[in-house]
């Protein structure tokens, strides 16, 4: 099985796959790159919210550290962020849920759903924070 | 790997082909996906409602039922479907085996974690509230 690992002797001689720099940009592939990045950024996201929930834990002083951070500028830009990533991924496994019931193949709806997808998660976004300013949640 | 077994999948792979196990993953992201659906708007909608609030107004939030168990089933749900993604990511991007090795188990290990420190969490602030002694 040497001969089936990168790093085996015919490594060389095996044809690969076309790099990443060769495709033309087109919207399908930044959408798929998109699930993945939103969803490593959202990694982080569980992360800060297991923080949250233990800092509620442990009491006032962890808590108002962990909402001061939050409340930071540097920390509504990183939840801006992340409600971002939350309704690209969610946009994006909805339409990962229709392609395995076999639909939304043709290039042409798979263009438009990535659109859509992308311009679903930038309008939810504001949406969502003017509201959160308007009620006073956000200041 | 299912059951009580010590064999890997892969000894099984290289003794009768397939090791059987290549849709399990599928389902496991597939399955928490629709559950997230909910889970994630509830989130949002629990995030601004929670934003504004002191110390103890977020723990009189979390200690109501509806509010603890929705947060028990998002970062539940959340870290099972987590695992899954970041694996299959840290499968295609890292053929070094050691390499590869450690970065799996260090996912697993991260995810299995922060999900036990946050359900504790939210456990005792749902059933006792306020502080550790």
């Amino acid at each position: 099985m040497a001969e089936a690992t990168s790093k085996g002797k015919g490594a060389a001689m095996r044809p690969i796959a076309p790099h990443l720099q060769i495709w033309r940009w087109h919207v399908t592939m930044a959408a798929s790159i998109l699930t993945r990045a939103t969803g490593i950024a959202l990694y982080g996201g569980a992360i800060i919210a297991a923080v949250w929930f233990t800092a509620l834990m442990l009491g006032p002083d962890a808590f108002g550290l962990v909402m001061a951070l939050l409340g930071s500028w540097i920390g509504k830009v990183i939840l801006f962020g992340l409600t971002v990533s939350v309704f690209y991924h969610l946009a994006a496994g909805l339409r990962h849920l229709v392609w395995d019931a076999g639909a939304g193949f043709q290039p042409r709806t798979a263009n438009m759903s990535a659109v859509a997808a992308m311009a679903f998660a930038v309008v939810a976004s504001i949406v969502v924070w003017a509201l959160a300013v308007q009620i006073g949640a956000v200041r | 790997m299912t059951g009580n077994e010590f064999r890997t999948p892969l000894s099984r792979a290289r003794g009768l082909g397939s090791a059987h196990h290549g849709v399990s993953g599928f389902l496991v992201e597939r399955t928490t996906s629709i559950a997230l659906v909910p889970l994630c708007l509830w989130a949002v909608y629990a995030a601004i409602k929670v934003a504004p609030l002191g110390y103890e107004s977020a723990v009189l939030m979390l200690r109501q039922p509806v509010n603890a168990i929705m947060s028990l089933l998002l970062i539940s749900v959340s870290f099972l479907h987590m695992r899954e993604g970041l694996k299959v990511v840290i499968e295609d991007y890292i053929q070094t085996p050691a390499t590869r090795i450690f970065a799996l188990l260090l996912n697993s290990t991260l995810c299995w974690g922060l999900w036990s420190v946050a359900a504790f969490s939210i456990l005792r602030v749902a059933f006792v509230g306020g502080p550790v002694l």
